[in-house]
């Protein structure tokens, strides 16, 4: 069968190649711009090559914000991820008692970010703080403003509260689409709890789980809201995490070359992390099928 | 191995059963022999999986006992009866290897691992899957997954008793026909008490040594192939085992004959069925065609031929009649009437079969 070639079917990409023109590319560009021009205002640009790259990676503020960063995503994948199937697990299956769970779990879930933010620092707070005059006054010396562990504890916990549900969501689906014959199987063959976990729903939860890693991950890694309402990025540089420090950067003190060198990095280093992962994950699947 | 016994067994999936309706399972007192195949037949929803779960104890009957060997089990959990059991669709541990699978039920009951070595491999030969030990479950195709089942049911030398629910359908035909030949020889070899719910006649009938059928929660009849093949308890065995079911007759009993559409039928006894609805049952086998004037008039409608024989359809009074001819046979279209051969009339009150008088219940 011969194709009917016609050239006018290229019009019809045009809408989405517009979009995604004035919505990705055409914003990407202007930071790509920045990233390589100097200038002092009055739209002059002067060219500077890679001197803010260079700058920026040899930067030992950059490079702190990221060991922050990457230490801050470990640790709430860290917790989460468990935490999340552990709440699945022991969430009921069916019934009226499923729907309020779902319910509760959900709520975190639709608080906007700015108002966690301001929920857990009045809730932190030593002197007006549920919290923090709790911990104050059982002598337990807590004080986010001042302290670093302090600090981070906060930022973790704000955190866990707000996405564990998210990835507890994920694998209560999961764990939905396992047939009952699979538990009566295990009872049969006399497999004890953990094997039963270990064996049936970990294997069926692994698709949402690995949806619900990567979702946390990027989220985690982009996170500016909440930390910022609650410490402000301190004390000190201490939960100044990466977008943080870029709209310091870029807005605080109108460093824009550095910034989109930066955004940019910044942007590669998601991408790389996102994309090794997702490779390890879906290549694990595979050599199961083997 | 053991016997099972049901004692006033009954189930209901409602908390507050209130008529018999409400029971999946209606009363039932039997006895499941040491060592015997058993099939479960009936139609789809009718108890068969209700029961099986019940013996296995992954569901607690309502009411009444199970005892293994004269032991109340009845609160027994799953693992400590001692049961495998396989199920309609192939369950298998997708992460696990073959051999892994099959060798699963004899670790979690830390059986030693030389012993679990020659097991895994005996069954692996039996079941056809020595070339995939070694590989990952989760590629493998549903035939090969429900193997694995049922290897993994059949594994453990010492069950009380294998039960298999459907364990085919999900399987290819011509596999069909080997695995329950498999699962036959098995039975012979081992003399594992098994019971095997299908909804197949002829799973049922080749498997068994006794086939218990089971209609709308109630056991109806246990017996052997030729017993319900000759002598259906209920309409409902008649109609559901045999191709085409058994025809069904309004009629009248008078001592030793029946009027059926104004014709006189003789019976091979005397019968005194009293009250309710009463009917004769003749299989197609027994349908005889005639062009003499002796008979149940009936008029032909088509002829199917299947091959090994010709299914003559008729209508007898407005009610279609199956008949069953040779290949050979000619079948003459100027046949008018029907004759029954005598040994296989039975008479039913209410669908329930009575016996002619003199016979042995």
């Amino acid at each position: 069968m011969n194709k009917t070639v016609n050239q006018k079917a290229w019009f019809l990409v045009l809408p989405v190649l517009l979009l995604v023109a004035f919505s990705a590319v055409i914003p990407l560009m202007t930071v790509v711009n920045y990233s390589v021009q100097d200038t002092f205002g009055n739209n002059q640009f002067f060219w500077a090559g890679l001197e803010w790259f260079e700058q920026m990676l040899a930067s030992e503020r950059m490079w702190d914000a990221l060991w922050r960063q990457l230490t801050f995503s470990a640790i709430i994948l860290a917790i989460e991820v468990p935490l999340g199937i552990f709440v699945a697990l022991n969430m009921p299956k069916r019934g009226f008692w499923a729907s309020f769970c779902l319910v509760l779990m959900s709520l975190p879930l639709l608080i906007p970010w700015n108002v966690v933010g301001t929920i857990w620092q009045i809730f932190g707070r030593v002197d007006i703080g549920l919290l923090g005059y709790t911990l104050d006054k059982l002598g337990i010396s807590y004080n986010y403003t001042q302290d670093l562990l302090a600090a981070w504890v906060t930022v973790i916990v704000m955190d866990v509260w707000h996405w564990t549900s998210l990835v507890a969501l994920l694998a209560y689906a999961g764990l939905q689409s396992i047939p009952d014959a699979y538990y009566q199987a295990a009872k049969i063959d006399q497999a004890s709890r953990w094997a039963v976990f270990r064996y049936i729903e970990l294997p069926k939860m692994a698709g949402v789980l690995m949806i619900a890693i990567l979702l946390r991950f990027m989220d985690s890694f982009m996170i500016y809201t909440e930390p910022f309402v609650v410490t402000g990025g301190g004390p000190g540089n201490a939960t100044t995490f990466l977008s943080i420090d870029l709209v310091k950067m870029a807005l605080g003190q109108f460093d824009l070359g550095p910034a989109a060198a930066f955004s940019i990095m910044y942007f590669l280093v998601i991408l790389l992390i996102s994309w090794v992962f997702y490779t390890v994950m879906t290549n694990l699947d595979k050599r199961d099928g083997v | 191995m053991a016997k099972i016994t049901l004692d006033n067994l009954a189930h209901s999936y409602s908390p507050n059963p209130s008529c018999e309706d409400d029971f999946a399972l209606k009363e039932l007192n039997h006895d499941w022999m040491d060592g015997e195949a058993y099939a479960l037949l009936g139609a789809s929803g009718c108890g068969k999986s209700t029961l099986l779960n019940i013996i296995s104890g992954l569901l607690h009957p309502s009411q009444g006992r199970i005892l293994f060997d004269d032991q109340d089990v009845t609160n027994a959990p799953t693992a400590s009866r001692n049961i495998a059991q396989v199920f309609q669709f192939p369950v298998v541990y997708d992460t696990m290897t073959v051999r892994d699978n099959l060798a699963f039920p004899l670790r979690n009951r830390s059986a030693s691992p030389d012993y679990i070595a020659g097991r895994v491999n005996q069954i692996a030969r039996m079941i056809g899957l020595e070339d995939v030990l070694n590989r990952k479950a989760r590629g493998l195709t549903a035939d090969a997954k429900q193997k694995i089942s049922l290897g993994r049911g059949m594994v453990r030398e010492d069950v009380n008793a294998l039960l298999f629910d459907e364990p085919l359908t999900v399987i290819d035909p011509h596999m069909k026909w080997e695995l329950r030949t498999q699962l036959k020889s098995l039975h012979h070899e081992f003399g594992h008490t098994m019971i095997y719910v299908t909804h197949d006649q002829t799973e049922a009938l080749t498997f068994a040594d006794k086939v218990v059928v089971m209609y709308d929660g109630r056991v109806v009849q246990i017996g052997t192939p030729q017993e319900l093949f000759e002598r259906p308890a209920h309409t409902f065995v008649g109609y559901f085992i045999g191709s085409p079911g058994m025809n069904l007759f309004d009629a009248e009993i008078d001592g030793t004959t029946a009027r059926i559409a104004g014709a006189t039928v003789q019976l091979d006894g005397g019968y005194a069925p009293s009250g309710g609805k009463i009917q004769i049952g003749v299989r197609p086998e027994f349908v005889k065609l005639t062009t003499s004037e002796t008979g149940v008039p009936a008029s032909i409608k088509r002829i199917e031929d299947v091959g090994r024989h010709k299914i003559i359809r008729l209508d007898v009074a407005g009610h279609e009649v199956s008949a069953i001819a040779g290949e050979d046979d000619s079948i003459s279209q100027d046949a008018q009437r029907i004759t029954f051969d005598r040994g296989g009339i039975n008479v039913y009150v209410d669908d329930w079969r009575i016996a002619r008088k003199g016979e042995a219940a």
